[in-house]
């Protein structure tokens, strides 16, 4: 239950899609110039996040994975397929799309004209082949997390896109220089968002350790943001700074 | 260009410039941003970017007259992903401490806008050599884009250019460190490269006030 809480305040807050990785900034930039229309996308991505991360699971686990083809005989046990994972997952986000927008269509007319218009151009959405790569890469364990994952990045996205057109509505009404009007200060602003966001990096501790534990990995973690700061660590810090980006991606729990 | 027309060399040119994918058509952000850290990851994935573009126009473009338009956004995907699993195949096997780094996003050249809108708005209503000069040129204009935040970010950042230092030792304080120069750690983290961007469109649009939006 605890991995469950912690996967799911991790993908919102801190490996938030937008503010940590950028992903799905291109529709994040282009539909958010009114809250409600940023609404409609962000809720087409939570929804579709969270039926294709699983999905993927599925696939990665059963079909792609080294030895995943082992419940079909042990012969089949040395098989490893996992570079025809980009293809087989764009296939599946292609075709659930398409699916959930006949199946929203014929249930439920009122979702589907809310959502319409920005179903189709979700299967092309970053956000979405990301949440599947990532889930893929930070290797998570059972189906109900990957589910969890989906979910969480959705509404994380969800989040950033009404944050971003709230700004958006109300700047209109400052004096911006022309030249950063539109395009640069959204870009700006979005910058800035983001290293609030990074702020979010030394909430969570980390597994089912107690709480004192809790507290020094705080600690611990905490100048490990400022780190680069110090320039006696420069050079070699500098080096390790993907690898532990890397790693922070593996180790969810 | 003696070899190419004036409007064929325009295709080159237009999106190094004033129709940059990035910075005017707002095409292809998310992997600009993310890989930018480092000069050469910027570089390796400018160059992964034009291999994809250049090669998926000419396939698209060869195949314009007989793809049904109702199933052409899966062929696309089809054709780009196809590509892409060669280009992330490549990597893994000649430079695998690079392909980690870039790490997901090199699987994310599939979803990247600039692919599929070059796809949909020249490769299927052009032919095979102007699809491909159309592809190289805003490869290029995405590569230019990339290739000086991933610069600036290295200097500034780590005060290196490739890996190679450029002012001196920080630790040993010899060259520029000497006079109490500082590395700023903050052109490091992700979001330095969203403030990064928003300056170059700045100073494009300062250039060019043709560009200025309304809002």
């Amino acid at each position: 239950m605890l991995e469950h809480i912690e996967l799911f305040f991790r993908s919102i807050f801190i490996d938030n899609m937008v503010f940590a990785v950028f992903l799905g900034m291109c529709s994040y930039l282009a539909v958010s110039k009114k809250v409600a229309t940023a609404v409609g996308l962000g809720a087409a991505v939570i929804f579709v996040l969270a039926v294709t991360v699983p999905l993927n699971w599925l696939l990665d686990r059963y079909l792609l994975q080294e030895g995943a083809l082992s419940w079909l005989g042990p012969e089949y046990a040395d098989y490893n397929l996992s570079f025809l994972s980009f293809i087989l997952f764009i296939a599946t986000i292609a075709t659930m799309v398409q699916l959930v927008e006949i199946v929203v269509e014929k249930f439920s007319p009122s979702l589907y004209n809310s959502l319409g218009i920005f179903l189709p151009l979700i299967a092309v959405n970053c956000a979405i082949l990301g949440g599947s790569l990532f889930m893929q890469s930070r290797q998570i364990e059972t189906f109900g997390l990957a589910f969890n994952y989906g979910l969480s990045s959705g509404i994380g996205w969800f989040l950033a896109i009404l944050a971003i057109a709230a700004i958006r509505e109300k700047i209109r009404y400052s004096n911006v220089p022309a030249p950063l009007r539109g395009l640069g200060i959204t870009f700006i602003i979005t910058g800035l968002m983001g290293i609030g966001f990074q702020s979010f990096g030394g909430m969570l501790t980390g597994g089912d350790d107690a709480a004192e534990e809790a507290q020094e990995t705080v600690h611990i973690e905490a100048p490990k943001e400022v780190k680069i700061e110090t320039p006696t660590k420069e050079v070699t810090e500098n080096n390790s700074e993907m690898d532990e980006k890397e790693i922070s991606y593996n180790d969810v729990k | 260009m003696g070899l190419l027309s004036k409007k064929d060399a325009n295709l080159i040119k237009d999106p190094l410039a004033d129709n940059n994918p990035i910075t005017i058509q707002v095409l292809g952000i998310c992997s600009a941003l993310a890989i930018t850290a480092e000069l050469k990851a910027s570089v390796v994935m400018a160059i992964a970017v034009m291999f994809v573009l250049g090669l998926g126009n000419v396939v698209i473009s060869a195949m314009r007259n007989i793809i049904p338009s109702k199933i052409r956004i899966i062929v696309q995907l089809i054709v780009v992903a196809t590509l892409v699993i060669v280009v992330d195949q490549v990597l893994k096997a000649f430079a695998y401490p690079l392909s980690k780094t870039l790490s997901v996003f090199v699987g994310l050249i599939i979803t990247n806008c600039i692919i599929m809108g070059r796809f949909e708005a020249f490769a299927l209503g052009n032919g095979l050599w102007r699809s491909f000069l159309d592809g190289i040129g805003n490869s290029l204009g995405y590569g230019i884009i990339l290739v000086i935040v991933g610069f600036f970010r290295e200097l500034l950042g780590s005060g290196t250019l490739f890996g190679y230092p450029v002012f001196g030792d920080p630790i040993e304080k010899t060259g520029l460190y000497s006079f109490g120069y500082e590395n700023n750690g903050f052109m490091i983290i992700p979001p330095a490269a969203l403030i990064v961007v928003g300056i170059i469109i700045w100073v494009q649009r300062s250039r060019n006030p043709a560009l200025v939006e309304e809002n």
